[in-house]
């Protein structure tokens, strides 16, 4: 056994975990309006936190309005990626010679930035779809590179005892390869949560240049244009809100079906 | 030797040969009798094919040279039903003790109430009853081969092949699985192949055991292991057991000696 460092009983800890990142939170915001007040600096250079809050409340029809269409982006975004990158995988599983045809161009997609493709995609595709489709380009590759990964480390023993036992290929895929591929899939979607939003926001900034949109994005750069610097912030303590959100649903269902049995959800008694 | 059928024989390896694609030649011309109900032991040190062989008879590899004979030669390979039990436990992680046992039914589709009851079988054989919904984490060394051995006796396939199962255990386990597994043998008459580099594993639990050469792997010798069953601490603490032992270490030894086959 190896010597596990000195650690804080367990609920402790937990509430130290939680406990502190809030007190230094509110710590900076106290500051931050201090200084604000102190210093009479205006709105339209640093709106103070109050000031964000009662924007956020009363901007909240539009930018309620905004964040639904974000979010309905982003998931969607999120659910083409995770269809398109474990169905890739499966593929690539299947056969090598579709795996070296397709996989190089699956990294150039990721390599190339977004925001370079963004525009582009924009002149050629309906805006919705053009945003999507920024959203998959960004969201689908840790899902494709996680679940090829999982795939292949698959343990042998085990495929053998399946061939031993005559496993159909259907039966090797589902009671076998993507059981085995799980906890790696869900630490892909961990990824692709965060990253579809990324895209999503990113491709509506390139939209809204283009005089269009109406996600929260779009109102970052719109409010940007109009100096109402209070709305800015709000719409960006939205977006991060929604991107905190999705780490932690993502983060909970990966504990809810790996709790039984995979060792990184697995509490250990010390 | 000549290639005649053995048809008495639960399965004939004639002449086998395998060798990979580096060049390593892991068994050359090995000929072995696997007799209905014997319990038979592949001894020999570790790189000496013997892992090789018993894949081989599994299906799980194919022969570079020669065959492997059936009693009925006809039947699919997916009909031979085997039971194997490999070096590490290779248990499913992401389900239960019953999950992981009922593996090989639930590939062969057979129905619930059949599998359940014959799962509920296996794990008591192996003392597991209460362990059904447990997963395999939880488990120790000991107890996962347990869940590996009802889950090669679920078949009710006649030929068991087991692979160093109990080699990475601590001695306490395996001289209990070694005991347990031998009251299996003995209730249910299957025939076994046991792969092992123990000599003692192999004189305690055997009736025969087949000395191995190292590189390439061929049979070097055939000790017949003649003591009674049920054996139990009393053989194992006995003068005869230790007779025994010094023969099959003293013919390991020879085996590693041994220059390769100079036929051609």
């Amino acid at each position: 056994m190896s010597e596990e460092p000195i650690r804080l009983q367990g609920r402790a800890e937990n509430v130290l975990r939680l406990a502190l990142p809030i007190v230094l939170l509110a710590l900076g915001v106290v500051v931050w309006e201090f200084i604000v007040h102190l210093k009479g600096i205006p709105p339209y250079v640093l709106p103070a936190p109050s000031l964000v809050f009662a924007t956020l409340v009363s901007d909240w029809p539009i930018l309620s309005e905004s964040l639904v269409v974000t979010l309905v982006t982003t998931l969607e975004g999120f659910v083409l990626a995770l269809i398109g990158g474990v169905g890739l995988a499966l593929l690539f599983n299947l056969s090598r010679l579709v795996e070296y045809s397709l996989y190089p161009y699956a990294v150039i997609l990721q390599v190339t930035p977004v925001v370079a493709i963004a525009p582009l995609l924009l002149i050629y595709l309906p805006q919705q779809a053009a945003v999507l489709a920024c959203a998959w380009i960004v969201a689908f590759f840790p899902v494709l590179a996680n679940t090829t990964l999982g795939l292949n480390s698959v343990d042998h023993n085990l495929v053998d005892l399946f061939r031993l036992y005559g496993a159909s290929r259907t039966q090797v895929l589902w009671r076998l390869k993507l059981p085995s591929a799980l906890p790696y899939i869900l630490g892909g979607l961990k990824i692709a949560g965060g990253l579809s939003l990324i895209g999503a926001v990113v491709a509506e900034i390139a939209a809204g240049a283009a005089g269009a949109g109406s996600g929260l994005a779009y109102r970052i750069s719109e409010s940007g244009y109009r100096l109402n610097i209070p709305r800015m912030f709000a719409a960006l303590v939205l977006l991060s809100v929604v991107g905190i959100l999705i780490y932690f649903a993502l983060s909970f269902l990966s504990h809810l079906m790996l709790r039984r049995w995979h060792e990184s959800a697995v509490s250990r008694e010390a | 030797m000549s290639a005649t059928v053995a048809t008495d024989c639960a399965v004939s390896l004639r002449a086998v040969g395998k060798s990979y694609a580096n060049g390593v030649v892991a068994l050359d011309r090995l000929d072995l009798d696997v007799r209905p109900g014997e319990f038979v032991s592949l001894l020999g040190p570790s790189g000496c094919g013997k892992s090789t062989a018993l894949r081989i008879i599994a299906g799980l590899s194919e022969p570079t040279s020669g065959e492997v004979i059936w009693p009925r030669p006809d039947a699919p390979a997916s009909e031979r039903e085997i039971g194997f039990v490999f070096q590490e436990p290779t248990l499913m992680p992401w389900t239960t003790v019953a999950g992981n046992v009922r593996l090989p039914l639930d590939l062969q589709r057979i129905d619930a109430a059949t599998a359940a009851s014959r799962v509920g079988a296996a794990l008591a054989r192996v003392g597991l009853a209460d362990f059904a919904d447990v997963y395999p984490r939880e488990l120790s060394g000991g107890m996962k081969m347990r869940v590996s051995i009802a889950r090669a006796l679920v078949t009710e396939s006649m030929l068991l092949l087991m692979d160093e199962p109990f080699a990475a255990l601590d001695e306490i386990t395996r001289f209990k699985l070694n005991d347990d597994l031998l009251s299996l043998w003995e209730s249910l008459r299957k025939t076994v192949v046991f792969v092992t580099h123990s000599v003692f594993e192999s004189v305690y639990l055997s009736s025969r055991i087949v000395v191995m050469t190292p590189r390439p792997g061929r049979v070097f010798t055939e000790l017949a292991i003649d003591a009674p069953y049920p054996r139990d601490q009393r053989f194992r603490t006995s003068a005869e057991y230790g007779v025994l032992c010094r023969r099959a270490s003293e013919a390991l030894a020879a085996a590693a000696e041994a220059k390769p086959d100079p036929r051609p």
